[in-house]
């Protein structure tokens, strides 16, 4: 165990009640100006995002530029191959026979935009990251079973461990607790 | 009274999904205590049986390696046997998986929730399997690696005009993205039994894989997007995969094979034969490991009421074949068409016909459609008509143009031993994927439940 002199807060965790307490007291921590906040929950909750003030998600546009990347790269791949550096014409047909290309690059599309989807989403999500502050808190685990849970993050400039925690609670966050960490 | 009757539709009303008076809490602990209670005995039977069976296909594959494709039953004019036949079946079992999670999706059935992990699981063993088939038949197999477009000493490159080459691209991507959707769709629940676990190897190996989730709705915000994007983007693989499959022998020209309704026959066989499978896995072990309430009768109803329709769809395209064939007026392809129906193959056309048109229409009546020993019955001998169907498709090679040519296919014990064996393979990883991974998708099914909504409680 840390000597108490070493530990930091990380920060300041509110549990409610339900999906609904948590919309509502997240509509006032944006509206209070806090940023670094975020709501835990076991599923998305829906509007949250407007609650929260959250714009939406980049993570489309990264898919859609690696699908086009995946599906030019298959283009110029098959045209290549077969007009530049190995032309061999077979049954008869063009060396550039663009049609028959179609499915290759169709396929390299979805690919690129799947691969793009997903490293986006990890990337943008900041994942994978073993550690966080908040899995310090003990009751922080039941947010992924059955529990609503506010974090005020300490490096949020407005952060003051008493004035958060107290906003929290008239909040109506049913336990408040600090969170703190070697 | 049975689950059948609480379960029931009221007219008007929507019934619940899920039944047992469920509560967040209620569903990670059934999900979560399946993967986390002592090894059961049945489960070790099961697994040792199949794994048995698993390493048949090993042998198999290892005298196949040693003594070359002679083994099997190939002559000249079936040049192409069960390798083919045993390819196309399973890749059409892997169907369902990615049509459940992508297609449904899409269109907002939110009953999807309680079946979709289990079919995209489903669906990845199912893939894996078929890729066992093109890999092993192809002879030298030191040179597999020749599919791949890899720069090489030779300077050469793949032939990319060819259908053969399109199915690799089209099954390997196909496995690609089945396997990220499932992956992503593991992530929370795999951070709920990291949070769950006791045990310090649990502890470290869930929270290795779980990635360090959180739940914090600015990663619900990208991850719920991404989650859209693959579904919308799956859903034409869902449709071209199987039609490229089915380009192998549509571009060919042999009579029977050189149709155009090939791409959407295929597609419609590949799920109805999806669901079938999903089906009879659904009924074992929602009955052995108690998750009535999560997969309930309403579920199963509903898939057999999707076998009904594609049953339907595979039925018109038998009649539409034998159609095109008269009326065609190519007297190779009517040829093609009679001898399925009655020549030396034609108890396999009619074992065709019989399960994959007429035992789905016993899901007409509302009481068999919900009756599970119907339903598990039918949806063994629909995925049996269904790899008679691709059979019957391969061997009509039997009968070419020069009748001086014309052979008999036979399989040989290897054929056999190989067929079995993969389906050793695909249960011993169902068997893995059901003691390890959670069945159920819980942060899906959590919200879907009434509680879930932020509006629920009268709540504005």
């Amino acid at each position: 165990m840390a000597t108490a002199t070493k530990e930091r807060i990380y920060s300041v965790l509110a549990e409610f009640g339900s999906a609904g307490e948590l919309l509502h007291a997240a509509e006032k921590v944006r509206d209070a100006g806090y940023k670094k906040f975020d709501c835990h929950s076991p599923f998305p909750i829906h509007g949250m995002d407007r609650a929260m003030g959250l714009k939406r998600s980049k993570v489309g546009y990264i898919a859609g530029i690696c699908g086009l990347c995946g599906g030019a790269f298959a283009m110029w791949l098959q045209g290549w191959t077969s007009t530049v550096d190995y032309p061999l014409v077979i049954s008869g047909k063009p060396l550039f026979s663009w049609q028959a290309y179609i499915i290759v690059t169709f396929g390299l599309t979805i690919l690129g935009a799947a691969l793009g989807a997903v490293i986006g989403m990890l990337v943008l999500n900041r994942l994978p990251q073993w550690f966080h502050g908040n899995f310090y808190s003990e009751s922080f685990k039941r947010f992924s079973d059955d529990a609503f849970f506010m974090s005020i993050e300490a490096d949020d400039p407005k952060f003051d461990v008493d004035r958060v925690s107290e906003f929290l609670k008239s909040l109506g966050g049913r336990t408040v607790e600090v969170v703190k960490g070697a | 009274m049975s689950v059948a009757e609480t379960t029931e539709h009221a007219p008007g009303y929507e019934s619940p999904l899920i039944t047992g008076e469920q509560t967040f809490g209620s569903i990670s602990r059934k999900i979560g205590e399946i993967t986390e209670r002592k090894t059961t005995m049945t489960w070790l039977l099961a697994f040792g049986a199949a794994g048995s069976l698993a390493l048949v296909l090993l042998g198999s594959i290892g005298y196949l390696f040693y003594e070359g494709t002679g083994i099997w039953g190939l002559n000249v004019p079936v040049a192409w046997g069960w390798a083919i036949v045993n390819f196309v079946f399973w890749v059409g079992i892997g169907h369902a998986g990615t049509l459940i999670s992508a297609v449904l999706f899409l269109f907002r059935q939110r009953w999807r929730t309680s079946i979709n992990r289990f079919a995209e699981s489903m669906t990845l063993f199912a893939v894996i399997c078929a890729l066992v088939f093109p890999g092993i038949h192809v002879g030298r197999v030191w040179l597999v690696y020749w599919i791949f477009p890899l720069p090489n000493q030779m300077g050469m490159w793949p032939n990319f005009r060819s259908p053969l080459l399109w199915d690799v691209f089209a099954v390997s991507i196909y496995f690609t993205c089945s396997l990220m959707f499932w992956y992503v769709g593991l992530i929370p629940d795999l951070a709920t039994l990291r949070d769950r676990a006791v045990t310090k190897v649990r502890k470290f190996v869930l929270g290795l894989f779980s990635f360090g989730w959180r739940g914090g709705n600015r990663q619900w915000k990208n991850y719920e997007l991404a989650y859209l994007i693959l579904a919308g983007i799956s859903t034409p693989l869902v449709l071209s995969v199987h039609s490229v499959v089915s380009t192998d022998f549509a571009t060919s020209i042999i009579p029977g094979w050189h149709t155009t309704i090939f791409p959407p026959y295929f597609v419609a066989g590949a799920i109805f034969s999806g669901f079938a499978m999903v089906m009879t896995l659904a009924v074992i072990s929602r009955k052995l490991l108690g998750l009535q309430d999560f997969i309930t009768l309403n579920h199963l109803e509903k898939m057999n009421k999707i076998m009904l329709v594609t049953g339907m769809m595979v039925g018109y395209a038998y009649s539409c074949e034998f159609f095109i064939a008269w009326y065609s007026g190519s007297i190779y392809e009517s040829f093609a068409f009679i001898n399925r129906a009655f020549g030396p193959y034609a108890w396999a056309y009619w074992i065709m016909v019989t399960c994959n048109v007429l035992v789905p229409q016993v899901f007409w009546i509302k009481r068999w459609r919900r009756s599970i020993a119907v339903m598990f019955v039918a949806s063994i001998l629909i995925n049996v008509g269904m790899w008679f169907e691709r059979f019957v498709i391969v061997v009509s090679l039997a009968r070419d143009f020069l009748p001086s040519s014309w052979d008999y296919y036979k399989p040989t014990f290897w054929d056999v031993s190989t067929l079995v064996g993969s389906f050793g393979l695909f249960f011993t990883l169902f068997l893995l994927f059901a003691r390890f991974v959670p069945m159920i998708a819980m942060s899906e099914v959590k919200g879907v439940l009434p509680e879930a909504d932020p509006h629920h409680g009268g709540k504005p």
